[in-house]
């Protein structure tokens, strides 16, 4: 058999049903293997947006994600997909063809040294020397990137050695010595943890993307719900909590609620769950969170202690730390008034601070009132793929997540360009489930060329774009910080002229139903037929121009003196 | 510790970890003999900023198995962090932060001296204080080798450089665990 049919063999024998690729000279093995295997395989236009694929489909589904490229370019341009996907803890296996052994290190035709380029990116990668060892390095990828704190691996294979005829044995078990995550949290940590969450009088749970990749929300649920424990969630664990329960804080962090961050600073006690205290979350670090002591749970031990000292550390899988603290909980004899003032305190700021913008005197529409709409028509129940930037705060802000891996965005590497192509991956993942893109008119252009795919897979994704001419982020920071210099954000006018593409056109173009919104009266009506007309809709949403995010934590500020 | 239902208080509760230990620490690192590791492990090294004194490479009794064995200011990074950070490395098989006293290091240097006549003499005696030994020797020049720890080949360089020290080289430490276990 060759080595590229064994291949195909470990994929299915992984589970896997889709995979998202560019084929290419280096993996024209690979792709005669595909010709005939049975799996679906997605041609993206560009391997960035096959690696975002893989890792939307990873977002949705929990299972692990394939990507694949050719050698030199191909490889290359999957790179920012792997550090997203290293970033935010996403499981995809990446498959790069590599240029023929005999050529290896002369510089050959379309060669870069991607396991080189790629080392500080990757959970782990294998350079196969030996076609026979093509079998196991595929299962032992699979196990890297699915287990423990997910991520990506990387495999790169000689042309070579794919056509290589082996003897295929299926192989059952994978021998890694050197990898052997902890998932059993120490019990007398948990009990501590558990003895410290009785004693608290100002606690806070603050969850990161960690509960939803150990699919830990119900866990976690039982956990707040064993006493009145307040609970904020980062960016990427949007959902892991429902947003519509009565002891949800909102999202903490640089844009997160008042609420949250007033919270964790007068905190004594505060139980982070999956995450690892990230600049975005902490402000100025020699002032975050002042009062507090700390519990830390985290399956990857490197985590604990990193940015902040833990006071009580558990390394373990959320969900079996979670379920066996809830039981420790539940066995103290605890007061369960003696949260009593926290609430209140907190009840005060949820009144006095409530998300809040204002509605536009010159007949906009808002970019939040968007949002607000989206969440209205959808009923929280859609999965929404966010790029980068304004829209995407506001969409953590505004759109009310009852359930994980809904919220599939690029959070620790900020990767515009990510929200259309995750987007394919993450309708694939969840077909029945209304997909919906909320993108920027910068965003968007980063990766518009998946419109293509979006096509040919005749995938009913419902694209809104928040459109206001700017690099609106970018645009926000230079009016906060940079005096209002407005410096290449601008990418509405040329010379005072419109110079801006039709995305109505652009997507007729695609052969997507394009349409462009502009009035707020009628927004509800005009995003609902948009999004109940069958197929893909490609929907430009023209919005108020400079309008910022608030409130905000200014960068390196503390967080009690949140602005706006 | 007696296990009790009681509630423990807030105050009493200290961080671990992240503390700078102030001392030279030696980490003795099992990994499989893979290539492309020593990469792994220097680049892990250089992105976070960790400063390697010294590094050394080599097989062990097991072909399979190679020791890195470095050593690195526990001053200025907290230890527990890069070794945990070592041990996400999937080819890292173990790690032993070597207590001093409990260890045996040593370090291999050779040392080129531009002497001849009275000097050399004078250059050869310290050597044997050293325990170290002459190795080449020509008209105007002398290469000492000298075995020993790092304090010990530091003493040496001291004595001999005002001599003339045209060159010297260092293999930097490996280190073995007293007594019957393992290192």
């Amino acid at each position: 058999m060759r080595a590229v049919d064994a291949l195909m063999e470990c994929l299915k024998a992984e589970g896997v049903e889709v995979v998202f690729g560019y084929p290419g000279g280096a993996n024209l093995p690979t792709y005669d293997a595909f010709y005939d295997a049975g799996i679906h395989h997605v041609l993206v236009r560009h391997e960035a947006g096959g690696g975002h694929a893989a890792e939307g489909y990873a977002k949705v589904t929990g299972k692990v994600g394939v990507s694949l490229g050719t050698s030199g370019p191909g490889a290359t341009n999957l790179v920012t997909a792997i550090q997203d996907a290293m970033m935010d803890s996403v499981p995809v296996v990446f498959l790069t063809g590599q240029v023929r052994t005999d050529l290896l290190g002369t510089d050959g035709f379309q060669e870069a040294d991607v396991i080189g380029i790629t080392m500080p990116s990757v959970k782990h990668s294998f350079m196969i020397t030996d076609p026979r060892e093509i079998p196991r390095v595929i299962h032992e990828a699979f196990h890297i990137a699915g287990t423990g704190r997910p991520g990506p691996v990387l495999v790169d294979i000689p042309t070579d050695l794919s056509r290589a005829d082996i003897d295929y044995v299926p192989v059952t078990d994978v021998h890694l010595p050197g990898y052997q995550p902890t998932t059993e949290g120490n019990a007398k940590q948990i009990r501590q943890a558990a003895k410290a969450l009785a004693a608290a009088r100002r606690p806070v749970l603050y969850v990161g993307g960690g509960v939803v990749a150990a699919n830990a929300s119900a866990e976690l649920l039982a956990l707040a719900h064993s006493d009145r424990f307040p609970v904020t969630c980062t960016l990427n664990a949007l959902g892991a909590f429902p947003a519509s329960d009565p002891q949800w804080l909102g999202m903490l962090g640089m844009h997160g609620t008042r609420t949250a961050n007033y919270a964790m600073d007068e905190a004594d006690l505060i139980c982070a769950i999956g995450a690892r205290f990230d600049d975005r979350i902490t402000g100025k670090l020699s002032e975050f969170a002042p009062r507090a002591k700390f519990i830390h749970i985290d399956i990857d031990p490197a985590e604990i202690s990193k940015n902040i000292p833990a006071h009580i550390p558990i390394v373990g899988d959320a969900k079996n730390v979670l379920e066996r603290l809830v039981v420790e909980y539940n066995a103290l004899d605890t007061d369960p008034g003696r949260l009593e003032e926290w609430w209140q305190r907190l009840g005060q700021w949820q009144a006095q601070h409530p998300l809040k913008f204002e509605e536009s005197t010159s007949g906009e529409i808002m970019p939040q009132q968007l949002i607000k709409t989206i969440m209205k028509i959808t009923a929280g129940d859609a999965i929404l793929c966010s790029d980068v930037g304004q829209h995407q705060m506001w969409a953590a802000q505004y759109y009310d997540f009852p359930q994980p891996r809904r919220w599939i965005n690029s959070g620790g590497l900020g990767t515009m360009g990510f929200g259309l192509p995750a987007a394919i991956g993450a309708q694939l993942g969840d077909p029945d489930r209304l997909t919906v893109v909320i993108s920027g008119d910068g965003s968007i252009q980063m990766n518009i060329q998946e419109l293509a795919t979006v096509r040919q897979e005749g995938l009913p994704i419902k694209i809104v774009v928040m459109n206001n001419g700017y690099l609106g982020m970018v645009r926000q920071w230079q009016e906060l910080f940079w005096n209002e210099r407005y410096s290449q954000v601008d990418m509405q006018t040329h010379g005072g002229e419109e110079a801006f593409p039709d995305f109505v056109k652009l997507a007729d173009a695609y052969g997507i139903r394009g349409a462009r919104l502009t009035n707020p009266d009628t927004l509800e009506e005009d995003l609902r037929a948009a999004f109940e007309a069958e197929g893909p809709a490609f929907i430009d949403v023209q919005v108020a121009r400079e309008e910022n995010v608030y409130p905000m934590i200014a960068p390196g500020e503390a967080a009690r003196n949140m602005v706006g | 510790m007696v296990e009790t239902n009681e509630l423990l208080s807030l105050d009493d509760l200290e961080a671990a970890g992240n503390i700078r230990s102030g001392r030279k620490h030696t980490l003795s690192i099992l990994t499989e003999n893979k290539s492309g590791v020593l990469s792994r492990i220097a680049g892990l090294f250089a992105r976070r900023g960790f400063n390697i004194d010294t590094l050394t490479v080599g097989p062990t009794d097991d072909p399979q198995i190679s020791r890195f064995t470095i050593t690195i200011d526990g001053a200025e990074h907290s230890i527990d962090q890069v070794t945990k950070q070592l041990h996400k490395l999937v080819n890292v098989i173990k790690i032993r932060d070597l207590e001093p006293d409990e260890t045996v290091a040593r370090e291999l240097a050779v040392f080129k001296l531009a002497v001849d006549g009275g000097a050399r003499a004078e250059v050869m005696q310290i050597c044997e204080i050293f325990r170290g030994k002459v190795v080449d020797v020509s008209r105007r020049s002398i290469i000492l080798e000298v075995t020993g720890t790092t304090e010990k080949i530091e003493a040496f360089e001291r004595m001999v450089r005002p001599f003339g020290l045209v060159e010297m080289m260092r293999t930097g430490e490996i280190a073995i665990a007293r007594g019957r276990s393992e290192t």
